[in-house]
């Protein structure tokens, strides 16, 4: 298999999209001649034409609105809104319309739209540009959100978006569109809501997703050394969870850390903790943690941002203490 | 009797015009370092707006420095400059200093905040400042005070709800607020024709009632004299002004950006040709506001003030990370 970039799985798999379904077209800011903010879409333009491929006004709003409306008229529409941080322009079409439309018309009217955007921090962009909003999606009956950490989920998963007959948010990682790794050259799709066992172990299990699976398998090899042997998880989608893969890893590792880019308040992680609790309360040997971003705005200065983000050694700190019976 | 060699008396105009040409090549002066750095690997990111000094710096020349208020946008280099911003508080900005009086490293790169200039930080995100200010503008009348606020955008940001709402909203309670949109062409790659239909920015004024003029942005006594009829007539209380002055960026939209993959190298050679501070340096040389000497040893003056604010500023200590954690809520005395 050959070894491509995250950026390229995701060309690969829109490629794909543009070459064998008529009603796929692209739209967003920059995505045309400019090839996309994160070079996503680069050449696009002039292989598939301004049909399939349109550059639109900075107006996130009318983008997924638009993207919407030619949904439900039959049409499939990507929707590229540049960062998660713009997404929160288009935050009523989303929410408030692409989650609900199917099910407040009874299920008569469908939504097959797939929203793309990047996400995560620590690339010094400041407060307004290193946003981690994928908790707020997937707490949206309605919306399926897709959190890609490898080449391999990148191509995979967006295949599947372009199936779903519901929105789909599809959120990349700002860090990881240079990162290679194994893609098959033939078209697959990965399920949504299939957990992947990124390393197998057996004394804790480490849960993340998108950026922080990475985080957490440099730290299970970092435990491996301290006689530890860490299980990554990789969630690859939020809605739907994996919560029997999760569970099931627990039950074998007695143990869990959930690690996340996001606030700790009120975020995902929570979620994970409180299923583990209901569905595996009698397996665990030790509360269940999270190593998250601190509750700040992320700063843009790199001493500060790193100080506001969860770090490899925090991650080791917590599971060498978990599995000592040393709890904070 | 006037002694050779002795400067002569300057009136008021010709004192004007030389604060503003020197602002105009602080600006460009700094705004070329910054980008320098970035490619030197010295600054995580940079930008800027050369091109854009006429405009920005008639502007602020027509505000009432400390009463009236400025949101600025990220290009707006000028404005600060002639606020009197000093290069090396901007460039603890660049840098991301714990000195950075913007934000102590927490902001971007130019997105100032400055109380006693009544200059507030402005959103990365594109046009959330419009609304703000038409905000400032209301408490300002609310208050009955004699302030007008002035924010800057570009016209991509025209194709936002935020600018349509905040225009509107100003017009419909006559707020003394200009919105002043520094017309450049391009939204990073996309030219204007994908943003509106309309050829001027300053036509959308009249579908909120309100009047827009469009100026050349690369003439700064143009943009000076519109900036302050506009400024004024919001101080006499006859409403929200929209301006639109047309330039163009003459560098990258930010230091991550390859301007080549939008536009060619001839434009671009077009619009050098219209420098707007060699289009003013010509005048003032013609009109004998200065002369070239003085113009020459000005510019030397300002290499050398930059080059030190570098020096010191690059120098200064980085924020403490455990500084990560302070003002996410207002602490007792703010
Ligand atoms: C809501 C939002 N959408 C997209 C962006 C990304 N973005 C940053 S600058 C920019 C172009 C702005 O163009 P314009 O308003 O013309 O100002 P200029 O940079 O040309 O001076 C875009 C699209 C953003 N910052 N915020
Ligand atoms: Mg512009």
């Amino acid at each position: 298999m050959p070894d491509i970039t995250y950026r390229e799985a995701l060309r690969q798999a829109l490629r794909y999209q543009l070459e064998h379904d008529e009603r796929v077209f692209l739209m967003g800011e920059d995505i045309g001649a400019y090839g996309g903010s994160y070079a996503v879409t680069k050449g696009f333009l002039e292989e598939f034409g301004e049909r399939r491929v349109k550059d639109t006004p900075i107006s996130e709003s009318v983008v997924v609105g638009a993207g919407i409306g030619a949904a439900m008229a039959g049409l499939k529409p990507m929707v590229e809104l540049m960062t998660i941080n713009f997404s929160l322009l288009a935050i009523d079409q989303i929410v408030n319309n692409a989650s609900k439309l199917h099910y407040m018309s009874n299920g008569q009217i469908r939504v097959p739209l797939v929203m793309r955007m990047a996400g995560g921090a620590g690339s010094q962009l400041g407060a307004q540009h290193s946003h981690s909003l994928e908790s707020w999606y997937a707490h949206v009956p309605g919306l399926k959100v897709v959190v890609p950490a490898t080449p391999y989920d990148a191509k995979g998963l967006l295949m599947t978006a372009f199936e779903e007959e519901n929105p789909v948010v599809f959120i990349e990682h700002t860090a990881l569109y240079a990162s290679k790794g194994e893609v098959p050259e033939d078209v697959y799709r990965l399920p949504f809501g299939a957990a992947e066992v990124f390393r197998a172990g057996t004394d804790v299990t480490l849960i993340g997703y998108s950026g922080s699976v990475h985080q957490a398998f440099r730290a299970a090899q970092q435990l491996e050394e301290e006689g530890i042997d860490a299980e990554v998880l990789n969630l690859r989608t939020l809605r739907p969870l994996d919560v029997e893969g999760i569970v099931a890893s627990v039950r074998k590792t007695s143990r869990a850390i959930v690690i996340e880019d996001d606030w700790k308040f009120g975020g995902f992680g929570g979620e994970i903790v409180a299923l583990i609790q209901e569905h595996a309360f009698d397996y665990l040997d030790a509360p269940v943690l999270r190593c998250s971003g601190s509750d700040v705005p992320m700063p843009y200065s790199m001493a500060l941002e790193q100080a506001a983000l969860p770090q490899e050694a925090g991650i080791v700190e917590l599971a060498l203490n978990l599995c000592e019976g040393v709890t904070p | 009797m006037v002694r050779v060699n002795e400067p002569r008396p300057r009136t008021a105009p010709e004192k004007l015009h030389r604060a503003m040409y020197r602002d105009m090549l602080l600006s460009r002066e700094l705004s070329d370092r910054m980008f320098a750095l970035n490619r030197q690997g010295r600054a995580a990111f940079a930008v800027t707006g050369q091109g854009h000094e006429a405009a920005q710096v008639g502007s602020a020349h027509a505000l009432r420095r400390g009463t009236d208020w400025v949101l600025p946008y990220y290009r707006d280099v000028g404005v600060l400059v002639a606020l009197g911003m000093t290069p090396r508080d901007i460039l603890l900005g660049l840098f991301a200093k714990a000195g950075d009086p913007a934000s102590g490293g927490r902001q971007m790169p130019c997105h100032w905040s400055w109380p006693e200039m009544r200059v507030v930080t402005r959103s990365s995100v594109i046009a959330a400042n419009l609304p703000h200010a038409a905000g400032i503008a209301y408490a300002s009348k609310l208050r009955g005070l004699k302030e007008v606020s002035v924010v800057y955008f570009g016209e991509g940001a025209t194709s936002e709800g935020d600018f349509h709402e905040a225009v509107n909203f100003a017009a419909i309670h006559k707020l003394p607020v200009v919105f002043f949109c520094e017309n450049n062409g391009y939204a990073i790659s996309e030219s204007s024709e994908k943003q509106m239909s309309v050829l001027h920015v300053a036509d959308r004024a009249k579908g909120y009632g309100i009047t827009g003029s469009t100026v050349d942005g690369n003439d700064v006594l143009a943009v000076h004299q519109l900036s302050r009829w506009s400024i004024d007539e919001c101080r006499r209380g006859r409403g929200p002004k929209l301006i639109e002055a047309k330039t163009y960026r003459l560098v990258p939209h930010t230091s991550s950006d390859d301007d080549r993959r939008y536009r060619t190298r001839a434009e671009l050679d077009e619009w050098i040709k219209r420098d707007p501070i060699d289009r003013f340096r010509a005048r003032l040389l013609d009109e004998g506001t200065m002369t070239p000497d003085e113009d020459a040893a000005l510019r030397e003056q300002i290499k050398r003030q930059v080059a030190e604010a570098v020096e010191s500023a690059e120098r200064a200590p980085e924020p403490a990370p455990e500084d990560a954690l302070r003002h996410v809520f207002a602490e007792d005395g703010g």
